[in-house]
């Protein structure tokens, strides 16, 4: 089998395994109430956690996913309480605009030669600082349409209920894990990431993917930031702070290589799932402090950057090293 | 320059400076549809950068270019591509994260329904490769095969790309006889469909065997396009180097009993699979020639000497002691050095700078507490720059801007540099121009004299019959024959070589 599956066969046997303890310990675990929870509890992780894949397996990195979450809410917010827009007419418009935000960073990194990280960070910044400019607090969302999508579910057998916001998450997950895996974009994507310089002279359009990539990165935060104001009814300029850091820990944990190059959209909604299992876990056990959930997530991801170590250079690693013939 | 009307690619005037070094002067050059067009000059002469300037991937600072007569313009190499124009360039340029197929039909995959039609492509790919002999698993990563079987992929991607023209630089540096066989048949099919053929090399057998006519650079300055019907070896190189190569072919060297006290000595030294039981003496002032097929096992014996793969049998000693090499740095403790066959994966660190490179191994060894002054670097940097002719505008520039076979100069003076007792160079001249061929060849003379052991691993027989002490043929992972005084020539090794293979075979 080739080794690239390796990772992401772990995550899922580890996410089984997981599972299955906790359900040893918490049989009230094993319900789809509690998986309908899960799914909507984490949509905008998972939603964020999508883009983050792309940017990584690019060899990119996009640390402004969180601010721009926070700032949608607050436009979404302000456009339809203070000026009383329609819903549906905002969704385009703050899509549009996430969008714009990352294919200007895209075009930075690209066009100018700096670092994802240093850009990001800039936009990260720029982006948590006009939410804040815009408001200082939450912003209440009192509309019709956001009472009825917020009651919108799917009943699953069980009793559980699968969320609009849930069920948005895993079209998400679908979709793009379509153009990832299966259209030439996709696989413009993990040239980037296995070697630009080899990419662009074998006539892959590195602008152009480059500039997709984090406008997509930017536009699925913006997504992301429309579910939380749904989850929450409310615009908070503060809100989802630190969530970039958790959608990379996501991907990583779901397979994704940090370096670029290797990866996959499915891994990604395992780590999302794992992170949301250690929460429910810590939920029910309710004894232990939230924090918990903090160090079992750096034990994961730790565990995974070894895994990968073991993988990886084994596989492509030390070229010298390899065996073949003189 | 009159617009030439048979020419499919035509570049006038092409100009191109790097900072204050100018790689390119006012060039002339035109390809015609059913010719195969040899670029030749010595390392460093531009010829890489006039293929990247002509397909987009560097911009060009004057000159036009026309395609079909019609002048062309390319921002970045996917333009070219679309109009027919396939490249390999010389650096190895596919991407080893994807699959085989992924790298053949990278932009250009075929779709349904605008989803990548995968199945298809691994048919489509299974058939493409199978055309140049090469029956393996397009599923599989890229990484997972050999440089030879990645350097096959890159050509035909290539060949399927080129409509028009196809630009081959150094395709042929990693390949066996059998493969260049296949790939120059390959070429003569396509020259027959009218394609215009660009063929790089340093191999002038090649050049003579394959194409039509010839153009050589010279520091950048169009020397002149000949036909080869008319013109000669000895004019090429003329040409490329501007003056007469003196060559040291053919003088026998001293006989053994001129060499100095054994300095590593292998009993039944092996590795299982890899390398047989070995049993060899390398006395100081002695260069061992290393002859046999590509697969012999020429490699994993220095592998093994240099302690990248551990023996699991036998004995090594160095100097009368017993020692042993679990590692390189165990090997360069003890004085050794190797200068890899594959210098574009093993050796070259692309950021840093030539004087970095040159005395990298170096301070390696004297390790971290005595860490050589600038000046100290600058000198050592500046006399192998010198001694081997690296073509460089400076010290400090980074290695990855050097021409291809300048970068491999750098290797090479990394490990003399370190001053070894003893070295282990694997196709020292592979890629590098004919007169620093020569150059390379009268280091390892050199070398000899001043009392070091050298192992030199190398398919250029008659460059082996010129510094060779010994010459040992390898045959199926073992040593099969050893060659002493007269027996050194040419032909007799060829004969060794080809008589072993009979016995195999019957
Ligand atoms: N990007 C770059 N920046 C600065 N200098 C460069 C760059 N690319 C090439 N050069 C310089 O231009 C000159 C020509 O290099 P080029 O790679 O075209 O040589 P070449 O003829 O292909 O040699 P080789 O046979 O060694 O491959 C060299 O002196 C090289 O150092
Ligand atoms: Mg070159």
């Amino acid at each position: 089998m080739n080794a690239r599956y390796r990772p992401l066969m772990a995550t899922t046997l580890i996410f089984i395994v997981a599972y299955a303890l906790c359900v040893s310990q918490y049989p009230g675990m094993w319900s789809t109430r509690v998986l309908g929870n899960f799914l909507t509890d984490n949509a905008f992780l998972g939603v964020a956690a999508v883009g983050a894949t792309f940017v990584i397996i690019s060899g990119g990195i996009d640390l402004s996913v969180g601010a721009v979450i926070g700032l949608t809410g607050v436009v979404t917010a302000i456009l339809i309480t203070r000026l009383g827009l329609h819903p549906l007419v905002v969704f385009p418009l703050v899509l549009a605009l996430a969008a714009l935000f990352g294919a200007v960073m895209g075009a930075v990194i690209h066009f100018l030669r700096v670092p994802p990280f240093i850009v990001t960070l800039a936009g990260m910044f720029l982006a948590r600082g006009l939410a804040s400019v815009l408001t200082q607090d939450s912003i209440p969302i009192d509309h019709e349409f956001y009472r009825t999508v917020s009651s919108l579910y799917i009943k699953l057998p069980g009793g559980g209920r699968l969320s609009a916001i849930g069920l948005t998450m895993l079209a998400v997950f679908a979709i793009f894990g379509l153009v990832a895996h299966k259209t030439r974009f996709g696989s413009y994507v993990y040239a980037i990431g296995g070697n630009p310089v080899s990419a662009a002279l074998m006539g892959v359009p590195t602008g152009r993917t480059t500039v997709a990539i984090y406008a997509l990165s930017s536009f699925l935060g913006g997504l992301s930031g429309i579910i939380y104001s749904l989850y929450t009814s409310a615009g908070y300029p503060l809100a989802a702070v630190g969530i970039e850091l958790d959608s990379i820990a996501a991907v990583v944990i779901g397979g994704t290589l940090l370096t670029g190059g290797y990866g996959f959209i499915f891994g990604t909604l395992i780590g999302v799932m794992l992170q949301g299992l250690v929460q429910t876990f810590i939920v029910f056990d309710g004894t232990l402090s939230s924090w918990w959930t903090k160090i079992a997530i750096g034990f994961l991801l730790f565990m995974f950057i070894l895994l990968q170590n073991l993988v990886f250079n084994r596989q492509n690693g030390p070229a010298h090293l390899r065996k073949g013939p003189a | 320059m009159t617009n030439d009307q048979r020419a499919v690619l035509q570049a006038t005037g092409i100009t191109k400076t790097f900072g204050s070094h100018a790689a390119l002067k006012n060039v002339d050059i035109a390809f015609q549809a059913g010719e195969v067009h040899a670029l030749l000059g010595e390392n460093g002469a531009g010829k890489s950068t006039l293929i990247k300037i002509l397909t987009g991937a560097y911009s060009l600072d004057q000159g036009t270019i026309r395609l079909d007569g019609e002048e062309v313009s390319f921002a970045t190499p996917l333009q070219a591509q679309a109009l027919g124009i396939g490249t390999v360039y010389q650096e190895v340029n596919l991407l080893p994260n994807m699959t085989v197929m992924d790298n053949l039909y990278i932009g250009r995959q075929p779709r349904r329904f605008g989803l990548v039609d995968r199945k298809r492509m691994e048919r489509e790919a299974r058939a493409v490769l199978s055309g140049y002999g090469l029956d393996i698993d397009v599923r599989a990563d890229l990484s997972t095969f050999s440089v030879a079987v990645q350097q096959i992929v890159a050509i035909a991607r290539a060949v399927a790309l080129s409509g028009k023209v196809l630009i081959l630089d150094e395709p042929t540096a990693s390949l066996d006889a059998a493969e260049v066989e296949k790939l120059f048949d390959i070429v003569r099919r396509l020259k027959a469909r009218g394609l215009a053929i660009v063929f790089i090399t340093h191999f002038l057998d090649q050049v003579f065997a394959l194409s039509d006519r010839v153009t050589v650079l010279r520091n950048g300055q169009l020397i002149g396009t000949r036909a080869i019907s008319d013109i000669n070896r000895t004019e090429v190189v003329k040409m490329m180097l501007g003056k007469d190569l003196a060559l040291h072919h053919g003088e026998i060297l001293a006989e053994e009993s001129e060499v100095g006290e054994t300095l590593v000595s292998l009993r039944d030294y092996g590795l299982k699979g890899r390398v047989e039981p070995i049993n060899l003496d390398i006395h100081r002032g002695e260069v061992i020639g290393v002859a046999g097929l590509l697969g012999s096992g020429r490699t994993e014996m220095a592998r093994l000497l240099f302690g990248i793969d551990t023996a699991d049998s036998g004995r090594i000693a160095v100097d009368g002691r017993d020692a042993t090499i679990r590692s390189p740095r165990d090997a360069v403790a003890l004085g050794f050095g190797f200068c890899p066959e594959d210098r574009k994966l093993d050796g070259i660190f692309g950021d840093l700078s030539v004087r970095e490179n040159i005395v990298m191994a170096m301070q390696a060894r004297l390790g971290w507490f005595r860490a050589l002054t600038r000046d100290e670097q600058m000198e050592i940097a500046g006399n192998y720059i010198e001694a081997l002719d690296i073509r460089t505008a400076s010290a400090e520039l980074p290695v990855k801007l050097l021409s291809g076979g300048n970068q491999q100069k750098v290797i090479l003076a990394r490990w003399l540099a370190t001053d070894p007792r003893f070295l282990i160079l694997d196709e020292p001249t592979r890629g590098i121009d004919v007169g620093a061929h020569a150059e390379i060849v009268r280091v390892i003379s050199r070398l000899r004299e001043d009392g070091l052991a050298l192992v030199v691993i190398s398919s250029e027989l008659d460059e082996v019959v010129s510094y060779s002490s010994r010459v040992v043929v390898m045959r199926d992972r073992a040593i099969a024959a050893e060659l002493h005084g007269a027996d050194i020539n040419v032909a007799r090794i060829v004969e060794t070589i080809a008589s072993h293979h009979a016995e195999a075979e019957q």
